[in-house]
């Protein structure tokens, strides 16, 4: 009953509660699918019993019966039906209020088991992710609007906003929570299988609100201590001419002021950290898809894909731009 | 005291012609003519008018701007509109509707024309402060569109969070702008507040008691409480954000111990009862239309009351379920969870009980009655979704996305407009003497009533395939094209709905069937008067038998004598059984009220770019409020000579 | 309306009726409760405000003393004694004794012109000010809209005493009084809990 109830015809992809990819999304998918089913059969019966009250009671012609008179019996009798009908109601909201109170407990109680914490700070319009390691801050990897998780593994979203409220939402997985400057908000997650899901800002934030999307890509074990790794180790030093021009043009140009890629001088924290930027599958906080076309364009004249976003449009001859993206293109 | 009562008498033939009577009461009622006249006008019908033209033309504008809207979702990533314009036509489309047009409209409009014709009184409560409270509203909107047309128009959101609203997020004059026209509003609200419940405390006709009073009455006194207990919420959220961008204060600033939820609170706490106080007229009207076409009283009076005053009571105990995915702790989820199901009761009751009027009486099919029929489709859904958005787990993956777009649409167009056209269509021959097309009224609601589910329906999938609420764009490959351009297809149906509603009002009034007294065989007292009423209402106040009082008058209702009709003399009555217990003078025409508003608009224009103009405004401010409450000499010897002083127990 | 036989028509004659009413049988009366619901929906909003801020705080005040308690505790002393000329004239009024209410008004200008004095000395020894964190701010605004409705009533009264001096007394005037009466009380009554609020809660709450 519950898998029937579960397989919503239309209702796929990748940013969507109705294909729950983790426990706490299928959880709220149950209480969400049995309130559904109770209110549209209480809905059609509402209609069927008004539509053939009209019907059955309608008077034709111009005429204006005159008012009629109120009669005690019928009036005890519809008090009965109509005291019934509340009832009916009364019950039928304790039930759904129930079936909440249980998701609740349930998806909450998740978070007592949490073996790791992601950091996730939300600005204005993209995502940065850090995955905090008290004892050993050398083993803090920082990256931006792509969140790798293990499979099976309960994680805790503890976030917070360096700017103004966005919201957290990767509806496969869970609900929202709110990324409130001067909050630290707690999300549990679990994801079942590998996968990759999309997720959205979820609370208006401006003037790129439409374009701050992150994804949650669900790993094995394997692949994700991989990619941990990976992540943990400095930019390579690059080999080519081209790809050597390129950093200098990276070092010399307004990028520094905002960009960290570790292995060079490069260290503000203004933006997204793009010591890997080449590893991550999109840009511009989901917007676009990391291929060379998109991230020279991006480089370029980021307000033309991005109106308003802080990243200033970087003239420079086209030359230094195919360095330049060259250079990215090694910081896997 | 005995002799300080009023006396049921027989009179065998009548002191004074009609004729007579008539005449000298227009003289003293009669609104004053001329352009001076326009801004000295204090009858309620007057003002009620206003209202309602102003009030639909900002619903006309605010449905414009949802259009553009629509033509820039039409196409992912369309280039119509860019993210600065599009987040002002949001913010003014929500803000316009909700704070230009529901509340002046469903509360402010239809109680200041209604109520005092329906309890049997010649002007409400307070007229000047009345005319004062539209001259602001109307200030303020204009004000508005102003700062919009300069490019400064509100870009938040209607409820413009901090921070993204405050001083580090919000440059300029936007913020500020929107912050003044709550204040606008606000307080012109809170004035028909105080109005309404005054004139329905103890100006109804002798004979209304409590149980006696028309279920329109009831719906909107308990929508002014709620006016004012709510309201004050708004005020200090605005003012707070106000001095923050303004005068460097720090409410909302956690860096120094202000905090951002702290707005949200007291936002909410005025913004939930908000909607009830644009639903709870809607269900007044449904009330009252149900039962005339119905052919019966209402069903369930008490029920309904009790409903009424339950809805106000709870709705005050739900705000936080505009905050469930901040964090709030889990005791407090399940609280508003519980308050917010539970609305559902007396909702429920309502319809349970118009219902059972529908099944128990004869059903007369006319156009009011249409967009009651189409009321009950569309707000019953709105009303099952909102257990969708009342339960945590499920709001928290449907809030702020399509799925709570269509599910506020659902409940107010629902319980507000479609009611609201119901109502035009039902009292217009009253406050103009002219009929409607029939045929024209019932095109305009087939096209609005499907045009808004082709527009809105598809919202709620939208938003369950994750689709998030305010983005002036979307992705091509997200799976939503399709449904939006079926919703903005959509629009058009709505649009030609309300351009044949306004043809049809058009063309009634310049040829449309001149309209009896009571064209609908109803039973409220406002049917008991001229179409459109004398400017003193009624010729003979009336005392009410039942609580329609045409249908269950004595053959003899008696009606009152004794006020005196040289002046502006009213009747005040005890606010439980509406026993006579006094007679009142109310003020005659003035500019005053006209001064003090556009003194006060500048004071609020000015403190936003110069806090001390509040101080100095405020010296010009008290010259008018002097010149409005200042009697003139004539008036205060003529009260001397005839005061009848109450009797001290 | 019904249709009558004009040889039987009954009537309600409202004459003897008083036009001069007081308290719940005054319009002006039910207005004025109006206002004060709305302003004291106000206060209480923005005191409960004051104790979000305080549970959302580490310390309370932060960083700073709390206001010193003379003048404030000097001023709750004169609001409570303006009691006694103000529920005179009150009384009074009832009974339209102008010269009374003549006295009573000026005497309640006059320590309504004292408590502005007051108030003033209160507000440069609250020991902050509205911009360095959201605890003055919230202090200022409380006290801010105490001092508006403070003002504006003193200004209400100075104008209605300026009446009872002219030729416009009549009944209307006296039922004037009584609301102003009022008015004063709930300026008053709603300076207790901002006073406990304000001076005593920072002292009682120290976390």
């Amino acid at each position: 009953m519950i898998a029937f109830l579960s397989d919503v015809p239309g209702f796929s992809g990748p940013q969507t509660p109705l294909e729950p990819a983790g426990p706490q999304a299928l959880q709220i998918e149950h209480t969400l699918l049995l309130i559904f089913w109770i209110t549209a059969v209480v809905t059609v019966i509402v209609f069927a019993v008004l539509t053939i009250g009209v019907l059955r009671r309608r008077v034709g012609g111009a005429g204006l019966p005159p008012p009629l008179p109120v009669d005690p019996k019928t009036e005890r009798r519809t008090t009965w039906i109509v005291g019934g009908a509340i009832g009916v109601t009364v019950v039928l909201l304790f039930v759904m209020m129930i079936s909440s109170f249980i998701a609740s407990h349930r998806t909450a109680a998740l978070a007592a088991s949490s073996t790791m914490t992601i950091n996730v700070y939300g600005h204005e319009w993209w995502w940065e992710i850090e995955y905090p390691n008290e004892a050993e801050p050398y083993r803090i990897v920082r990256t931006a609007n792509e969140i790798h998780v293990p499979a099976g593994t309960v994680i805790d979203i503890h976030g917070t906003s360096r700017d103004v409220i966005h919201s957290f939402w990767a509806p496969n997985i869970h609900g929202k929570k709110d990324l409130l400057p001067g909050y630290w908000n707690d999300l549990t997650l679990e994801v079942d299988k590998p996968g990759t899901w999309r997720g959205q800002c979820a609370e208006f934030c401006g003037l790129q609100h439409a374009h701050m999307a992150f994804q949650i890509v669900a790993q094995s074990r394997d692949d994700f201590d991989k990619w941990f790794s990976s992540q943990l180790n400095p930019a390579p030093d690059p080999q080519t001419p081209q790809t050597i021009h390129g950093r200098e043009v990276f070092l010399t140009h307004p990028c520094v002021m905002c960009h960290t890629i570790r292995g060079t001088t490069a260290s503000s924290t203004v933006g997204p950290d793009l010591t890997h930027i080449a590893s991550r599958t999109t840009i511009a906080a989901g917007t676009l898809v990391n291929n060379t076309g998109n991230l020279t364009g991006w480089i370029a004249n980021a307000q033309s894909i991005k109106p308003g976003c802080r990243m200033p449009p970087n003239p420079m001859p086209a030359s230094d731009l195919n360095d330049l993206v060259a250079y990215l293109e090694t910081l896997r | 005291m005995s002799d300080q009562r009023a006396q049921l008498v027989l009179e065998t033939e009548p002191a004074e012609s009609a004729e007579i009577r008539a005449e000298r009461l227009a003289r003293v009622w009669t609104e004053p003519s001329g352009f001076l006249g326009w801004f000295r006008a204090v009858h309620h019908t007057t003002i009620g008018k206003r209202y309602i033209v102003t009030a639909f033309i900002f619903f006309l504008a605010a449905g414009l701007l949802a259009g553009a809207m629509r033509l820039q979702l039409a196409f992912p990533e369309a280039h119509i509109m860019g993210p600065d314009l599009y987040n002002q036509i949001f913010t003014m489309h929500g803000s316009v509707m909700m704070f230009l047009f529901a509340v002046p409209m469903m509360f402010e409009g239809l109680s200041v024309y209604l109520v005092p014709l329906m309890v049997g009184t010649r002007n409400i409560a307070f007229p000047r402060l009345n005319a004062y409270s539209y001259y602001l509203y109307v200030f303020g909107g204009v004000t508005l569109f102003a700062f919009f047309f300069v490019n400064s128009g509100p870009d938040r959101g209607w409820f413009a969070y901090v921070p993204l609203s405050g001083p580090d997020y919000a440059p300029g004059k936007r913020a500020d702008i929107w912050a003044q026209l709550i204040t606008f509003t606000e307080v012109s609200a809170l004035a028909v507040a105080v109005e309404i419940v005054v004139t329905a405390f103890k100006l109804r006709a002798p004979g209304m008691s409590l149980n006696r009073i028309p279920i329109f009455v009831w719906g909107q006194v308990v929508t002014a409480f709620m006016v004012i207990f709510a309201m004050p919420g708004v005020v200090i959220a605005s003012t707070m954000l106000l001095l923050d961008r303004t005068a460097s204060t720090q409410f909302y600033n956690p860096a120094v111990g202000g905090d951002v939820l702290l707005y949200q609170h007291l936002f909410w706490w005025f913004g939930h009862p908000e909607v009830y106080i644009i639903f709870l007229p809607g269900t007044a009207i449904v009330s009252t239309i149900v039962a005339t076409f119905s052919r019966r009283h209402v069903f369930g009076y008490l029920a309904l009351v009790l409903s009424l005053i339950a809805t106000g009571f709870i709705a005050f105990g739900l705000w936080v379920h505009h905050m469930f995915a901040t964090g709030i702790p889990q005791m407090s989820e399940s609280f508003f969870t519980a308050a917010s199901m539970m609305i559902a009761i007396p909702a429920g009751t309502q319809i349970f009980c118009w219902i059972a009027t529908v099944a128990t009486g004869k059903i007369v099919l006319k156009s009011p009655m249409l967009w009651v029929l189409g009321f009950f489709f569309v707000f019953i859904i709105g009303g099952m979704t909102g257990i969708f958005v009342a339960s945590v787990p499920v709001d928290l993956q449907v809030h702020d996305t399509y799925f709570v777009v269509a599910h506020f649409h659902y409940v107010l167009i629902g319980g507000a407009v479609f009611p609201l056209f119901g109502a035009l269509a039902y009292w217009f021959p009253k406050i103009t003497g002219r009929m409607l097309s029939e045929t024209l009224g019932v095109w305009s609601f087939w096209l609005f009533a499907i045009g808004f589910n082709i527009t809105f329906f598809p919202m709620h999938i939208l938003g369950l395939r994750g689709m998030p609420r305010r983005v002036y764009t979307y992705p091509a490959g997200a799976g939503w094209t399709v449904l939006n351009q079926i919703e903005s297809c959509g629009y058009i149906l709505l649009f030609l709905g309300v351009l044949l509603f306004l043809l049809n009002v058009w063309h009634s009034l310049q040829r449309g069937a001149v309209a009896p007294a009571n064209p609908w065989g109803a039973g409220g007292l406002e049917w008991a008067t001229s179409s459109p009423p004398v400017p003193y209402n009624f010729l003979d106040l009336p005392t009410v038998n039942g609580r329609e009082a045409l249908w269950d008058a004595a053959p003899d209702q008696p009606v009152v004598v004794g006020l005196h009709e040289d002046t502006r003399e009213i009747l005040t009555t005890r606010l439980l059984d509406a026993e006579p217990e006094g007679r009142d003078e109310f003020p005659a025409p003035s500019i005053w009220p006209f001064v003090a508003a556009v003194v006060t608009t500048i004071l609020f224009i000015g403190s936003i770019f110069r806090p001390v103009a509040v101080s100095i405004g405020a010296i010009p401010l008290a010259i008018a409020l002097i010149g409005w409450f200042w009697p003139t000499r004539r008036e205060s010897a003529r009260r001397r000579e005839r005061d009848v002083w109450q009797k001290e127990t | 309306m019904a249709e009558r036989d004009l040889a039987q028509r009954r009537l309600l004659d409202v004459s003897p009726l008083p036009s001069v009413t007081f308290a719940t049988r005054s319009i002006t009366w039910w207005g004025t409760l109006g206002m004060m619901v709305i302003e004291g929906s106000v206060f209480a909003l923005a005191l409960a405000a004051y104790f979000y801020l305080h549970s959302r705080a580490d310390t309370w005040p932060p960083g700073v003393l709390p206001p010193e308690l003379f003048w404030g505790t000097l001023n709750t002393a004169i609001f409570l004694l303006s009691v006694i000329p103000t529920e005179w004239y009150r009384r009074r009024a009832r009974r339209g004794d102008t010269t009374s209410v003549q006295i009573g008004m000026i005497l309640s200008i006059l320590f309504g012109l004292t408590i502005i004095f007051v108030r003033y000395k209160e507000m440069l020894h609250l020991n902050t000010d509205w911009t360095q964190t959201a605890y003055g701010s919230i202090v200022w605004l409380i006290m801010g809209l105490h001092i508006t409705h403070l003002i504006t009533d003193w200004v209400d009264s100075v104008v209605l005493t300026a009446l009872f001096f002219s030729p416009h007394v009549e009944g209307k005037r006296f039922v004037d009084a009584e609301e102003n009466a009022s008015y004063w009380y709930f300026v008053v009554i709603t300076w207790i809990p901002i006073y406990l609020v304000i001076y005593w809660a920072p002292r009682w709450l120290r976390s």
